[in-house]
This record gives C-alpha cells, structure tokens and sequence, in this order.
C-alpha cells in the first residue's frame, strides 16, 4: 500500500493499482475537508440559522 | 412521542405501532447476528463450501447487491453529470439503497474472509495483479463516496437541521456532490467491471471464459452495462413497495417513467450485447476449448439449459420491451412486471457466472457437485436483508427521502366547526394544506 512496505515494486502494476486507489481517496478527502472547513467559516459568520 | 424528528410537511404513524411492526425484521436480524459470530468464532466450517465451491452464496449475494445497488452511482451520474434534473426526487432513495447494498456487500465479505481481523491485508499487502483487488479497493472507495451521499440526508433531519454547522454542512455538500457523483461513477465503472472480469479470466473454465479487448474480458463490460441497467430497476422496485407498505404515493410517475426509459434503453442493448456474446461463446469461445454449449448445462434441478432461458428471456427480453414501450412503462402493472422480472433477471446472471462457473465439471471425470447453503449462510444472507428494511424503514421515517411526499399527500387537518364552517362559507369539512416542499 505504502512505498515502505516490504513487498512494494516500482512497477507499472503498482502505479495504475495505489494510483488510482490514493487518487480516489484525495478526491473524496480533499472534498469532505473542503465542506467541513467551509461550513465552520460560513457557520462563525453567522450563515445558516437551520432555516431552508 | 417522537413527532419533533418527523419531517414536515409528512405524517407517521405512532412510535410503538412504528416499533411493534418492526419485530419480525428485529427477530431475523438477531438470527443473523448469531449465526454471524458463530460464523466469526468457530470459523467456515459452519458453511457448506468445499473444494468445489469456494464461492457459493455469500459470493452470490455480493455480486447481486453490488448490481442491484448500481442505480445509486448512475442515477447520480444521470442526474449531476448527464443533467437530469427530474431524477433528483428519487436520488435520495437510490443512494439510500445503495448505501445499504454496499454495506451489505461489505459485511457479508467480512463474513466470508474467515479472518475479519486480517482483512486491512488486502489493502495493506495489496497483490496488484488480481482483480478482486481492485474491486476491494473500489468497494472500500465507493462506500465511503455513498456514505458522503448519504450524510447530507441525514443531516437534513429536522432537529439535526437546526444546528448551524451541520446545515452548512449539508448544504456545502450538495455544493459539490458532482465531484462526489463523478468520483463514485469511476469506482463503480471498474469494481463492477472487475467483479464480471474475474469470470472472464478464468480460462480452464470454459462456461466463463471469454475472449475480449486488452487485458479486459467481455463480462468485464456486460457486469457494468448491466448494473447500470438493473439498478435503477431495483430501485424503482424498492419505491413502489415502500407506495405499497405505506399506502401513499411518494414519486411522481413521470419520475418512475423517466428512469424506467432509461433503464429500459440501457436492458434493451444490453441484452442485445449479451446474446451476441453467448452466440459467439457457443459458437466459437467454447467450442475451441473442446467443449459445446450443452455441455455447460444439465439436468440437475439448478443448472438447467432453463436458466439460460430465465436470464435472457423472462429476465432480460420481456422487461427491456416493457420498459422501451411508453404504455409498457406507464401502465402501473406492466411498470412493476418489467422491473421485477429485471430484478430476477440480474440475479440468474450473478447465480450463474458465480456458481455454475464452480459446478460445471472441466475434467471428463468429474459429476456436477451440488451445492446447499447450510442455515448459517442463509440466516448470515438474510441479516443485510434485514438490515437494510429497518435502515429504510427509520430514514422514511425520520429523513425527507421522498421530496415529492408532501406534495403528493396532503395533511388533511382536522375538520372545522360547523358554525365556524358556515360563517367562513367554508365548502367542505377538511381543509388540505398546503404542500411544504
């Protein structure tokens, strides 16, 4: 999983497999950490009283 | 009791009524539980697979609830990527059953790992040149894109609402939730693949094995194309019992119609790629293995030439002309007909390519091995059943999973008094309110 494990190989296989799992997993992270930052930014300047 | 979590706009039935009708499904959760650590404690002998099957019914059940949880990722793809704003009043309840299928995909493989507690080394000592791999990553993936799905709707919660950050939130999330549907389309488009390519590669398997393009076999395409197809079916399967069990009506039907089409459109090619794939596999792909197509079937009461029948015919012609007709999907019984039999449909496809891939002998010796699940794999099949009817039965309950409900029933407040009627020249006895949105 990580270039530290034993088993690890600089190898094709290895970059399409961990690439696309790591890239995946930043996407969804980055996105959750956006949403989470923001809604405490909007929420101490006071934005949504809990009404739609 | 608990009329503060109700949405607005909606009516519930009383909390003990709620709980009481709820028993039966609590009682079958518990089966499941106990077969579940028995499962956990003493190890897979509580099952009946063998030497011949080594997947049998929990695979099965994988593999189904993976496909009939595909209407999540594409009608989010549908609805944030291809623009279909009609279907955002359903896209709560398909993403709720597809958050349900995939935790129950994710269980029951916890279950048949026999190891649960060595399962972090798929990950971690991760064999990149297996398939299943890439399907355990894209499971793990897409849970957690469904899980991000999901949240906004929980947070949507009446009281929940109230609090400021959790609405903030909520509504960032919505913000971007094309990110997330776009990310949740790539998973899905290749563990589903995956999930078909694996019986593809099996090339001493002859009923599986299938020629294709570059490292990718033909069931790798047919398992996505058809979890796009038969996902939305189940969903709309799913929405017109929840009608059924409720007594109201929750979508509109130019909603149903328009994801029906859809999914019609989508069964009719698949199909169309599925007997052009069988014909060329019977003609040509098996045969060069030195064996022919009725060698694939036999008399036994589960792998009969019958089966191939059911999957295509009854479970993939009838309901794809259904669907594609506009009377087909606008009348309520011939709707509900297509969808089902859809449903049985995907499910004969995932038996077959899971275990009549393990019982077709490939040694001139060898019998067909039979195969019956013992209780413990039955009762441990059933517990996401379970789960998933209680996890649905408190979201409608407390989450506004059908944004159409309160337009489509109308609180009937009490009646007026006569006087009162009179004088206001009230014309009926109820006054309907009006639908908040």
């Amino acid at each position: 999983m990580f270039p530290f494990n034993f088993e690890w190989i600089w190898d094709m296989s290895h970059l399409v497999f961990m690439g696309g799992l790591w890239f995946a997993l930043t996407v969804l992270g980055m996105g959750m950490t956006y949403c989470i930052i923001k809604a405490a930014v909007d929420t101490a300047e006071g934005k949504g009283g809990g009404h739609h | 009791m608990d009329d503060a979590l109700i949405p607005k706009g909606v009516k519930r039935c009383p909390l003990p009524e709620f709980l009481m009708k709820l028993g039966p499904v609590v009682a079958l959760l518990l089966w499941g539980v106990v077969a579940m650590f028995m499962c956990w404690i003493k190890g897979l002998n509580q099952t009946n697979m063998n030497d011949s099957y080594g997947f049998a019914l929990w695979i099965w059940a994988d593999l189904t609830v993976i496909a009939l949880g595909g209407g999540a990722f594409f009608t989010g793809l549908l609805r944030y990527i291809i623009g279909k704003d009609k279907l955002k009043e359903i896209l709560n309840f398909a993403v709720l059953i597809g958050f349900i299928c995939y935790s129950s995909a994710l269980l029951i493989l916890a279950i048949d790992i026999g190891q649960p507690l060595r399962g972090w080394f798929i990950f971690w000592h991760a064999n990149v040149h297996s398939m299943l791999t890439e399907v355990a990553f894209c499971l793990t993936c897409y849970f957690g894109v469904l899980t991000i799905e999901y949240l906004p709707l929980v947070l949507e919660n009446r009281q929940i609402d109230r609090v400021p950050f959790f609405h903030n939130l909520s509504h960032n999330m919505h913000e971007i939730m094309p990110v997330f549907a776009a990310t949740g389309a790539f998973l899905s488009f290749f563990h589903q693949g995956s999930l078909g390519g694996v019986a593809g590669v099996l090339f001493a398997r002859p009923f599986a094995y299938r020629e294709g393009i570059f490292i990718w076999p033909w069931t790798f395409f047919l398992f996505t194309w058809s979890a796009a197809a038969y996902g939305p079916c189940f969903t709309i399967m799913l929405a017109k019992i929840t009608e059924k069990i409720t007594g109201k009506r929750l979508v509109k039907d130019d909603v149903y119609a328009l994801l029906a089409k859809i999914a019609g459109w989508m069964m009719a090619t698949y199909v169309v790629a599925k007997i052009v794939d069988t014909w060329y596999w019977a003609t040509v792909t098996a045969p060069s293995k030195g064996q022919t197509l009725m060698d694939f079937y036999s008399n036994n009461p589960f792998y009969g030439i019958w089966i191939l029948i059911l999957e295509i015919g009854v479970g993939g012609v009838i309901p794809a002309a259904i669907l594609i007709t506009r009377k087909g999907r606008r009348t309520p019984f011939l709707l509900v007909t297509a969808v089902v039999l859809g449903v049985v449909g995907v499910c004969v496809n995932r038996w077959a390519m899971v275990l009549q891939v393990m019982a077709v002998p490939v040694l001139p010796f060898e019998g067909w091995p039979m195969y019956y699940p013992s209780w413990q794999e039955v009762a441990t099949t059933l517990l996401p059943v379970a789960y998933g009817i209680l996890l649905v039965a408190f979201s409608y309950r407390y989450l506004p999973v059908f944004p159409q409900e309160p337009e489509l029933n109308p609180i009937v407040t009490e009646a007026r008094e006569p006087a009162e009627s009179e004088a206001t020249g009230g014309a009926g006895d109820a006054e309907m309110k009006p639908a908040e949105a």
